[in-house]
């Protein structure tokens, strides 16, 4: 093959690329800053963080010794920030959306509760109000009430005699594969977003190589005695140099801001991140081979690499997502790529657990390739 | 040098060029006129090996091209009707890059860029991004370009597109120097008087086919007018073109 000419479009490639500041703010600047946002808001349980705390509102409408116990424990849990407010307050703030969730203690609630732990009268309720986008702090609420309110019920039905409380202590543990390895938001947010603006990146080239056509350049390449094979590797390496940029720039930044470390296999996290930088290098190719125009392949892509980062786990892990989901993302490259960086970062797996994800990701930049080469318009009319 | 033999290329229903057949021989420059639509960009085309042709062929001294790597095609230089150049990046830096296309490098490559912006003039704005040239500027390093890799044949597209009097001048100049030192030239453009000043032979195409093909003082003799627009006028008709 031709080192010559694919060196010289690499350097092409490369000095165009630099020329660009808004191409190098939004390849560099861009991800960082959003990264650093969505890491700030999910890091998670790390090393010096201060645990979360669920916070809610409590009512107390009753008034009774046995409402007045149930608050007194809420507010010394650490897992809970209650803030006691009056009924309508509460209303109008989870109304609002400013709290998930508030509980209400109504007029009457002690001494029925009283009764009922006995068998004598029926049950009074523990009114949740609560925000409807914020089903899990309700749920969490609603279990988290239980042992407050059992404790304070039987203390007053049994005076300071024994007292029910839970027959078992929790010990926590946070799993990775080193013990030493703790979990940092940062790996994943900058994973996520290193890989969504490595695409954008790659879709970047693809559009440049269409307006290359337009402008008349692809005349003078293909009359050169270069072949197909030549041209397109030289689009291809410098794609892949470019993203390989993004991405280990990225993750630079992380590393030595955020303290985001490489935990697992170094020679894994290289893999994974060359492996994705070719898979979005074959897919730049391909923009450039779908579309017919710049602007119209931009849209189209832009918009094909949104879905491809969403069901990726990019922006939120895809834990979160239905598990019927779950199962079908795998067939997105992006999955894989951020998997695999997880893999290599915080979850502190060895080279092992990065070998699948490379070997799909560089399964994804053939295919890409291979398509791209075969709907490629080569000729001009 | 040249010899271009039954070219034909079809888009469908569309024949744009039909039996196309003519010669460029060393040390002369060959007119290809026509208006738009005539064929003449598909043939050069051709040529330079961006189209397949369905049929005919390309010889150079006798010998046809085959595929896009033959070496043969290094004997080629394009200077395409578009100003094909990185705006963003030198004169310089353009001239290295299309140079290792040719796999030029090191101290060939400078060499040769050297020479190709002392024959445009512009080897003192070698190192100023192209975006900063004026559209003569551009012109100048856009056949720059195409001789390069000193190449014997040089197939020039309209290479004077939008260019001032002085700019067109310097071309002009550049052609003749090189028409003596013996390339061969295939040129096609509009500027009737371009071609009566350039060239040697000239070929007139319509509708894809060959209509003319003789020196200029033989077609204004055989169509009885003075001039070449004239001629091209009494060969095309008037009718207006897309």
């Amino acid at each position: 093959m031709a080192l010559i000419p694919i060196r010289a479009m690499v350097k092409k490639d490369l000095q165009v690329f630099f020329a660009d500041r808004r191409a190098v703010i939004m390849a560099f600047a861009m991800p960082i800053a959003i990264a650093s946002f969505f890491g700030f808001i999910f890091r998670g349980d790390s090393q010096g963080n201060q645990r979360s705390r669920l916070e809610m509102l409590i009512v107390d409408q009753d008034s009774s010794a046995i409402s007045q116990a149930i608050i007194s424990s809420v507010i010394a849990d650490q897992n809970l920030a209650a803030t006691i407010v009056d009924a309508d307050t509460a209303r109008s703030r989870v109304l609002r959306g400013a709290s998930p969730v508030a509980v209400v203690i109504s007029r009457g609630f002690g001494d029925s509760a009283k009764a009922a732990l006995v068998g004598s009268s029926g049950r009074p309720q523990l009114r949740i109000l609560y925000d409807p986008s914020r089903s899990i702090e309700r749920a969490m609420v609603n279990g988290v009430m239980t042992p407050h309110v059992m404790q304070a019920v039987a203390r007053a039905v049994f005076g300071d005699g024994p007292q029910l409380q839970r027959p078992y202590d929790v010990h926590e543990e946070a799993l990775t594969a080193r013990v030493e390895a703790a979990y940092n938001g940062y790996a994943h947010s900058f994973a996520g977003m290193g890989i969504q603006f490595l695409l954008f990146a790659a879709i970047n080239l693809g559009i440049e190589l269409l307006t290359e056509r337009q402008r008349g350049l692809w005349t003078r390449l293909r009359s050169a005695p270069i072949s197909r094979v030549t041209l397109l590797s030289g689009k291809l390496s410098s794609a892949t140099v470019i993203g390989s940029l993004v991405l280990f720039v990225s993750f630079a930044f992380a590393i030595i801001v955020f303290h985001v470390s490489v935990a697992g296999s170094l020679a894994g996290f290289l893999g994974v991140g060359i492996a994705c930088a070719l898979m979005a290098a074959g897919y730049g190719l391909l923009v450039a081979s779908l579309g017919k125009t710049p602007n119209a392949a931009r849209g189209a892509s832009i918009f094909a690499t949104l879905i491809m980062v969403m069901l990726g786990g990019a922006w939120v892990p895809t834990f979160v997502f239905p598990e019927w989901l779950q199962k079908i993302t795998v067939v997105v490259p992006t999955r894989w790529a951020v998997d695999g960086f997880d893999a290599m970062t915080w979850r502190g797996l060895g080279i092992e657990s990065a070998v699948m994800p490379i070997v799909v990701l560089l399964g994804f930049a053939l295919l890409f390739t291979a398509v791209a080469a075969w709907r490629f318009r080569w000729e001009e009319a | 040098m040249l010899r271009v033999s039954h070219l034909r290329k079809a888009y469908g229903a569309l024949v744009a060029v039909d039996d196309v057949s003519f010669t460029v021989d060393r040390g002369k420059l060959v007119g290809l006129l026509g208006p738009n639509g005539a064929g003449k960009t598909t043939t050069l085309s051709m040529i330079a090996g961006l189209v397949t042709a369905d049929t005919g062929s390309v010889d150079i001294d006798g010998k046809a091209l085959s595929g896009e790597t033959d070496p043969a095609k290094r004997r080629f230089g394009l200077v395409p009707q578009d100003l094909a150049l990185y705006d963003e990046l030198s004169a310089r830096d353009n001239l290295r890059f299309f140079g290792a296309l040719y796999d030029l490098a090191g101290r060939e490559l400078d060499d040769a860029i050297g020479r190709a912006l002392e024959t445009v003039s512009l080897a003192d704005r070698a190192k100023d991004k192209v975006k900063t040239f004026s559209g003569g500027m551009k012109r100048r390093l856009n056949l720059a370009i195409g001789l390069l890799h000193d190449p014997d044949i040089l197939l020039l597209d309209e290479p004077t597109v939008g260019v001032d009097p002085q700019s067109r001048n310097a071309i002009f100049d550049n052609l003749e120097q090189l028409k003596a030192q013996g390339k061969a030239l295939l040129y096609t453009t509009h500027y009737m008087e371009e071609v009566e000043r350039l060239a040697d032979r000239i070929v007139v195409i319509d509708h894809g086919r060959v209509i003319a093909d003789n020196t200029l003082d033989g077609l204004t003799q055989s169509a009885g007018v003075p001039t070449l627009e004239a001629v091209f006028l009494s060969l095309t008709g008037k009718s207006l073109r897309d």
